[in-house]
Parts: structure tokens; sequence; C-alpha cells
């Protein structure tokens, strides 16, 4: 296949994956693999998991994460731009849309009422999405001491009424990360020199 | 100027958000309700519309939040704000950093951001439920008996689907049996 033409199928794959995927980047993910391992074998079932792993721990959508990613390693940076745009051109499309009529659809009384309900749903949505999380946490004390912490931190700062910065509590999460790990192998590294 | 704005807090969002859609959201409620730009309300009804859409989450709602604000091209800017550092990264990782993932700092690093990231969601969750249901932050506090029954009709219904059919029930199904309960409960409501 010529660079042009595996361009077009990426940007065409990765646009029916954009458009036809609901419930998000989990839910992709079963797709991206029927498409690339199953179908095209552009990728090992290895690969995949590679790229799934890599795209959990990388800020961002996972869904452009692994569009980036497969792209690049197909059709180098023209590939990556593509695919990542085939992703994203239908949700821009379809909420362009929504917005559009979005207003006057929410003054419909009937409609207020469904989303009286529906941010119920939501909340309950958001919470087992973050449940489902705690339950794949590798068990390790410092993962709960971290959790209970912020956890205890922002419900405490919300319900007095200041401010919070996520963006600060995930890095300070990620130094404390560093900060175990350095006194873990720190203390290795004694216990191994005491042996000896 | 809105548009820089928006492109600006979506990069920050997209350069911090490590752990999906959900993970974005206590990033994307901050931003928003710090800027005015949208009520906790419509934040929700913002995410219900963006989980029943095809797509990422995560992009649905950087469009969504950046056309309430900027029309077509703020939802534009806030979504290549949200995924530019993602493909960015990834494009490094895939083309000159390949063993970058398997550094033993990288994984220590991330090891401390995932708890605090599931701790930002469910307590996000929380604090939403709090309000919703009971008004915590509004000017009075209130019950929400309506609401608190339907969070448990809507638990059980999630929870006895998969006990019976052994898979999660779709969000957007359970989206769909909110919406119908709510409507023909506040319709009753009204008439009697």
């Amino acid at each position: 296949m010529s660079k042009g033409k595996m361009v077009l199928t990426l940007f065409l794959t990765f646009l029916k994956i954009g458009a036809f995927t609901f419930g998000g980047g989990y839910a992709m993910i079963a797709l991206l693999e029927e498409e690339f391992v199953g179908k095209r074998k552009w990728l090992t079932h290895e690969e995949f998991l590679d790229i799934i792993a890599i795209g959990e721990s990388t800020p961002g959508p996972i869904a452009i994460n692994s569009a980036t990613f497969i792209g690049f390693r197909q059709a180098g940076f023209f590939g990556s731009l593509f695919s990542t745009l085939g992703v994203v051109i239908p949700s821009v499309i379809i909420i362009t849309a929504i917005s559009l009529v979005f207003d006057r659809f929410m003054e419909f009384k009937y409609v207020q009422y469904a989303f009286e309900g529906i941010r119920v749903c939501v909340v309950y949505l958001i919470f087992t999405a973050g449940l489902r999380m705690f339950k794949g946490l590798k068990k390790k004390p410092h993962s709960f001491v971290i959790f209970s912490a912020v956890a205890v931190t922002f419900i405490a700062f919300y319900l007095f009424g200041l401010s919070f910065s996520s963006i600060i509590c995930i890095l300070v999460c990620g130094c404390v990360g560093l900060f175990v790990y350095a006194y873990e192998s720190i203390r290795k590294k004694r216990e191994g020199g005491a042996e000896r | 100027m809105i548009y820089l704005n928006l492109l600006l807090a979506f990069l920050k969002i997209g350069a911090v958000s490590f752990g999906g859609g959900y993970g974005m959201i206590s990033l994307v409620r901050e931003t928003v309700v710090s800027n005015g730009w949208l009520t906790d309300n419509q934040m929700m009804d913002f995410i219900a519309v963006s989980e029943s859409t095809p797509g990422p989450i995560a992009v649905n709602m950087a469009t969504f939040v950046g056309f309430s604000q900027g029309g077509l091209p703020g939802a534009i800017l806030a979504t290549v704000g949200v995924i530019l550092p993602a493909f960015l990264i990834m494009l490094l990782i895939a083309s000159v950093m390949r063993g970058f993932m398997k550094r033993k700092g990288v994984n220590a690093f991330l090891e401390g951001v995932r708890p605090g990231v599931v701790a930002l969601i469910m307590s996000t969750a929380v604090t939403m439920g709090l309000t919703l249901l009971f008004g915590v932050g509004e000017e009075k506090l209130r019950i929400n008996v309506f609401g608190l029954v339907l969070l448990a009709v809507i638990a059980g219904i999630a929870i006895g689907y998969k006990k019976i059919f052994k898979k999660k029930i779709s969000p957007i199904f359970l989206i769909v049996i909110s919406a119908a309960i709510s409507l023909i409960f506040n319709l009753i409501f009204a008439i009697s």
C-alpha cells in the first residue's frame, strides 16, 4: 500500500470508529482491536496491549493516544495526524449540531423534567466509573494513603467553599509516587548492604 | 479574550488528564465553574449528552463547552486544546522515546497519580451528589427526596442487570431510564 493510500485508509477507519463508538475510550478499545488486530492484522495482540497500556499511562483521551500511535506506526507523522483528525471529526460535528439546538431544547418543560433525573444518573455513572477504577488499583499501602488524602481534602475543600486545584493535586500525587519509589530503593540498597 | 482562554484552559486539562474521560471531569468542572462559563447543573447535562453521543467523552465535553462559550471557533479551539498534549506526547513516544514508558521513574510517578485520579473522580461524584440531593454549597440546605429515591432505583437496576445478564448495563440505557422515570414522576406530580 502506498503511503498516501495508507493515510487515507487510516483516516477513514478512525472516522468510522469515532462516529460509531458510544461510551468513550474504553468501549473504543474493543473496536480498535477488532479493526487492527483482527481484520487488518497491522498489529499483534501483544503490540495492541502495549499501546493500550501506554495510552492509559499518558495524559489525554485514550482514543487520541491510540489513534496517534497506530497512525504513526503505519504512516509516520501524516498517519498520526489524519488518524487523530478522523477520530475527532465526528464528535465535533455531532456535538456542534446538538449545541445549535440544545438551549432551545432545554426550554421545554418536559425536557427539564427528564434532565432532573438524568443529573442523578450522571452522578451515579461518575461514581461507579471511579469505583471500577478503584478496584483496578494496585493494592499498595501508599495507593490507599494517596486515595484517602485526596478524597478527604477534595470533599473538605468543597464543603468549606475553598477552591481546589486538580492539576496541582495530580502533580503532587505523582511526586509522592516518585518519593515512595526513591525511598524504597534506598532502603533496599541499605538492606542489601547489611546482608553482605 | 474567550478564544485564547478556551484554548489555554483545555490545553492545561489535556496535559494532566489521566484516566480517560471521567478523569477529566473534575478538571473541566473546576475550569468552567471558576470562569463562570457553566453551572454545576449545566455541566451534568453536558456530561450526559457527551456520554450518550458517539466519540471520546473528553472530546465531546471540550467541543460542548467550547461551543457554549465561543460558537464553532470556540468548539474547535477547545477540542484542539484537549487533544494536542496527547497527540504530541504520543508522537514523541512513538518516534524517539520507545523506551520512555518503561523507565522506572515514569512508572513510580504514575503509581502516585492513579489513586489520586480515582479519588478525584469519586469525590467529584460525591460533591455533585451532595449539591444535587442536599443543596450543599447552595443558599439553603434541602433534601431532594425524589432524587434520593431515583438514585436508589438506578443503583438497583444497574446491579440487578449485572446479576441477571452478567455484564455491565449500558450508560446510555441507564440515562434513558432515568429520564423516563423523572418525566413520568414530574407529570403525575404536576397533575395531582
